[in-house]
């Protein structure tokens, strides 16, 4: 059977002779989903936003500038209440095994996209779980009125009230195009389940099959609207293991690696043919207490908390000098940051909180870790092992908990946690990006709030800070609600990490994204 | 009267698949959680789909009722959802069990071209060097756990040499569609550009799992061939021939190793319980997409379903491989035969 086999294979000699070409990117965790609308888990976002669709608009990573993508071009009213975008013409949808495109994108198309998210008679707004964690948490369904086609190349958007960060919103990896067309086939056969699961946009690559815990295939997409850079394929390794996902790199079997962890960093750098990118990304680890239970709804045990963790530990022991110390919610990079006094470690200090606050003996409580390494926070267990010793100290008994990664966030979604270790990346450089999905009152219906906390003071900073576009205003608008969440410790920042990367020499052209995830549209190999 | 032993073999298969069925009913009861999740793996919240779903597996009737249309439902194919991906039990295990059979086979055919030829070695040259060399190896190879064996070579010929890969079936960027789902075949079927260069890093791949794998039945054969050929050389019927001047080789080749080898045929097939159990070590070790990994993650995410499917299929294999090789035996040896009857 052998030497049939080997027979076989020389007749395809001459065509073996070129390599096979694709990339093959180590992943972390399986994708939520296949469609940015409905998650705004970062591990599965820069797996599937920038590979398999395009937005209308994308914001520069260098100098913060909206740059037009679908749209060429955008029109914003004097009032700011209508935004007029004209599209691109003879972007192609992608041709899959499930759906063949009989046209180019049209305005259908985008009003199809954004109607699914905000208005309720779209045949797919209750698909899934009707849960669009992104817009809803930023308020965009109580801001838009309307979406009119005003012709096949022109979309306009007519809006409740001007906001600020509406067009940073239009451009985060959420706001993707959809086909209208591909919908309508799915309604057809009765098959609306499969929208999300069997992905068709615009990108550089297009679906090609998916293996739970194994991979995820892409294929090129032939007429990518912006270039032909793309390789023939876009493989998905998913390795959980941090450990494994760096051997496979040792070994070549992956070009590309998300998160090493910083205990790792030496030994890639050290080999001549692994490249070792650091970013600066806009992200915020926290430890987030459920405001709603007791005892943590009073704001003394918040501080007490607060006080009783020695930040200098984590620093060392967590980031490895990889990261910078938490001085406010919002990283030094964002423009509207401005340094808080943040409660520092003294036991002592913890101590009286607690006695004040009725809980002389202390008490007993969970703390959730996450069970992956994110930018934010590359090993949430070892963390929470530091804040539980420090609990100690003052008599606080923490259990840590676990759960596979898609469950946990479920499960904090539904607020069933005492307190929890998370963070936040950033999608867009607007600051109300880290306010609004995280800690804003609309939040915590659409279970994003993991602090479960509503304040209409703070949310009324927040709106008024979005109703202007005076970036001073603003700007003093951000640092009160600042204070605030020093004051009130619904969560308590602890640090912002860099981002990582590894990958072999030979691959070029990776964008790792201050905000938003990775795109690997124009990477290659040689 | 060997139809005799059929049917005494096929009745005993029976009743253990019969056991075998019914453990897994009960397990859903002694699983935690909702009963009808642990049957569908259908997470259901509204009120009319628990109603179907109720009705489908009979819940409100006798449980002998629901066993039965539990079998129903097993032969129908229909085992349930798995709750981490949605998807249908059987299609994974239909996808999934292919690759472990792979492995397991791959590893047993090293340890027969290598087992055997070495017991024989070991037997023929008795007590003087070459059966110390590998009656040493083989207890080297016995004594060393797999997951140690796996790691150290993992060590040695992946991260240090860079020779193998340590993970999968094949280079993630050769696209083979499944059609046998064992992986040499499926190249060779699928007349695929990059034919040659995918077959030599299928194989490129399989070499490491399989020569973990094969250590210990390899070892087991060693020591088997070379106890029983040394046993079948003190019969008198092999002091005859060699009364009658056959040299050496003739003695073993033509005459010993045929009587030899029929209680390794048995051992054989007893091995593929420890084989599957070695290969679920193998595969979580290796990344190997097959059934063991598969089961051992649905263990940790608490995915019932999958447990119970996982677990019918490869008790179902075990029980079948080692049916088969009780009957392949009994056919080649008709003192067996008699044996099973209880009449020597």
């Amino acid at each position: 059977m052998l030497s049939a086999l080997l027979a076989g294979c020389s007749d395809n000699t001459a065509q073996a002779q070129r390599k096979i070409q694709g990339i093959v990117y180590c992943a972390e965790a399986n994708p939520v989903s296949f469609n940015p609308q409905v998650t705004t888990t970062g591990s599965t976002i820069d797996i599937i936003a920038n590979q398999l669709y395009n937005t209308l608009i994308s914001i520069d990573p260098l100098t913060a500038e909206f740059r037009p993508e679908l749209a060429t071009g955008w029109e914003i009213s004097e009032d700011g209440k209508q935004i007029t975008f004209t599209l691109r013409k003879d972007v192609t949808f992608h041709t899959t095994d499930y759906f063949t495109p009989t046209r180019t994108m049209t305005a259908d198309d985008v009003v199809f996209s954004f109607n699914r998210l905000f208005d309720v008679y779209n045949p797919f707004h209750f698909v899934g779980d009707a849960n669009y964690p992104y817009f809803q948490s930023v308020g965009m369904d109580q801001l838009i009125r309307q979406i009119v086609k005003v012709d096949d190349y022109t979309v306009r958007f007519e809006l409740f009230s001007s906001e600020s960060s509406f067009l940073s919103n239009i451009a985060t990896d959420f706001a993707v195009i959809l086909s209208q067309e591909y919908a309508m086939q799915l309604v057809a056969q009765e098959r609306k389940q499969d929208f999300d699961a069997l992905p068709v946009g615009t990108g550089p690559y297009k679906y090609k099959g998916f293996l739970r815990d194994n991979l995820i295939r892409y294929h090129k997409h032939p007429g990518y609207w912006k270039h032909d850079l793309a390789m023939d394929q876009l493989v998905y390794d998913i390795t959980t293991n941090n450990t494994s996902r760096i051997a496979k790199m040792l070994t070549k079997e992956c070009d590309i690696t998300a998160h090493p962890s910083a205990t790792q960093l030496e030994t890639l750098a050290a080999r001549k043919d692994i490249r070792v990118d650091k970013a600066v990304n806009l992200n915020v680890g926290y430890w987030a207490f459920n405001t709603e239970k007791p005892p943590f709804d009073n704001v003394l045990v918040r501080k007490a908390l607060a006080h009783s963790i020695d930040f200098q530990k984590i620093m060392k022991a967590v980031f490895y000098g990889n990261g910078i110390q938490a001085r406010s919610i919002l990283p030094p990079s964002s423009w509207a940051f401005q340094t808080q006094a943040m409660p520092s470690y003294d036991p002592e200090r913890a101590r009286e909180f607690l006695t004040q606050a009725g809980y002389p003996d202390g008490f007993e409580m969970d703390l959730w870790a996450m069970p992956v390494s994110r930018i934010y926070n590359p090993n949430a267990r070892k963390m929470a092992e530091l804040i539980q010793s420090d609990l100690r100290e003052i008599g606080i008994r923490a259990t840590i908990v676990e759960y596979e990664w898609n469950t946990f966030l479920e499960r904090v979604g539904r607020h069933e946690h005492d307190s929890v270790l998370l963070g936040w990346a950033a999608d867009t450089p607007d600051p109300d990006n880290f306010f609004s999905p995280l800690l804003s009152c609309t939040a915590t219906f659409s279970g994003k709030n993991p602090a479960n906390w509503c304040n209409p003071e703070f949310d009324l900073l927040l709106t008024q800070a979005l109703d202007t576009s005076d970036l001073q205003q603003r700007k003093q608008f951000y640092q009160q609600a600042q204070q605030m969440l020093i004051a009130e410790l619904p969560v308590v920042p602890i640090a912002h990490g860099m981002r990582f990367q590894a990958s072999n020499t030979s691959v070029m052209g990776i964008e790792l994204r201050p905000f938003g995830g990775i795109s690997l549209a124009n990477a290659r190999k040689n | 009267m060997f139809a005799d032993f059929l049917f005494r073999r096929l009745s005993l298969l029976l009743f253990m698949l019969f056991a075998l069925t019914a453990f897994t009913f009960a397990l859903n009861y002694l699983f935690p959680g909702d009963l009808l999740t642990n049957f569908s793996g259908e997470l259901s919240t509204n009120f009319s789909q628990t109603q179907i779903l109720q009705q489908k597996y009979h819940i409100d009737d006798g449980l002998l009722v629901q066993y039965q249309a539990f079998l129903l439902r097993l032969f129908q194919g229909d085992w349930g959802l798995s709750l981490s991906s949605g998807q249908e039990v059987f299609g994974h295990v239909k996808q999934l069990f292919p690759a472990t059979i792979e492995l397991c086979v791959y590893a047993l055919i090293v340890a027969l071209c290598l087992g055997i030829p070495a017991g024989v070695i070991a037997s023929a040259y008795h007590n003087k060097w070459p059966d110390k060399v590998i009656s040493s190896l083989t207890l080297l190879g016995f004594s060393i756990p797999v997951f140690w064996l796996a790691l150290l070579l993992i060590m040695i010929f992946c991260l240090s040499f860079g020779w193998f890969p340590m993970s999968g079936r094949i280079g993630l960027l050769y696209e083979i569609p499944p059609v046998t789902n064992f992986i040499l075949l499926d190249i060779w079927l699928h007349d695929f550009p990059y034919g040659g260069q995918a077959f030599a890093d299928a194989l490129h791949h399989l070499t490491l799992p399989t020569v973990v794998l094969a250590m210990y039945p390899t070892t087991v054969l060693v020591r088997f061939t070379r106890d029983s050929m040394l046993t079948v050389l003190e019969q008198n019927y092999i002091k005859t021939a060699r009364a009658k001047g056959l040299n050496r080789r003739q003695l073993i080749l033509d005459h010993a190793l045929r009587n030899a080898l029929l209680p390794v045929i048995k051992q054989i097939g007893l091995q593929f319980s420890t084989l599957i159990t070695l290969a679920m070590v193998t595969e979580v070790i290796f990344s190997w997409p097959g059934i063991g990994r598969w089961m051992i993650e649905s263990i940790y995410q608490r995915d019932y379903p999958a447990i119970q499917g996982g677990l019918l299929a490869v008790s179902f294999f075990v029980i079948f491989a080692n049916m088969l090789a009780d009957v392949i035996h009994t056919l080649l040896d008709p003192l067996a035969r008699n044996q099973a009857h209880g009449k020597v």
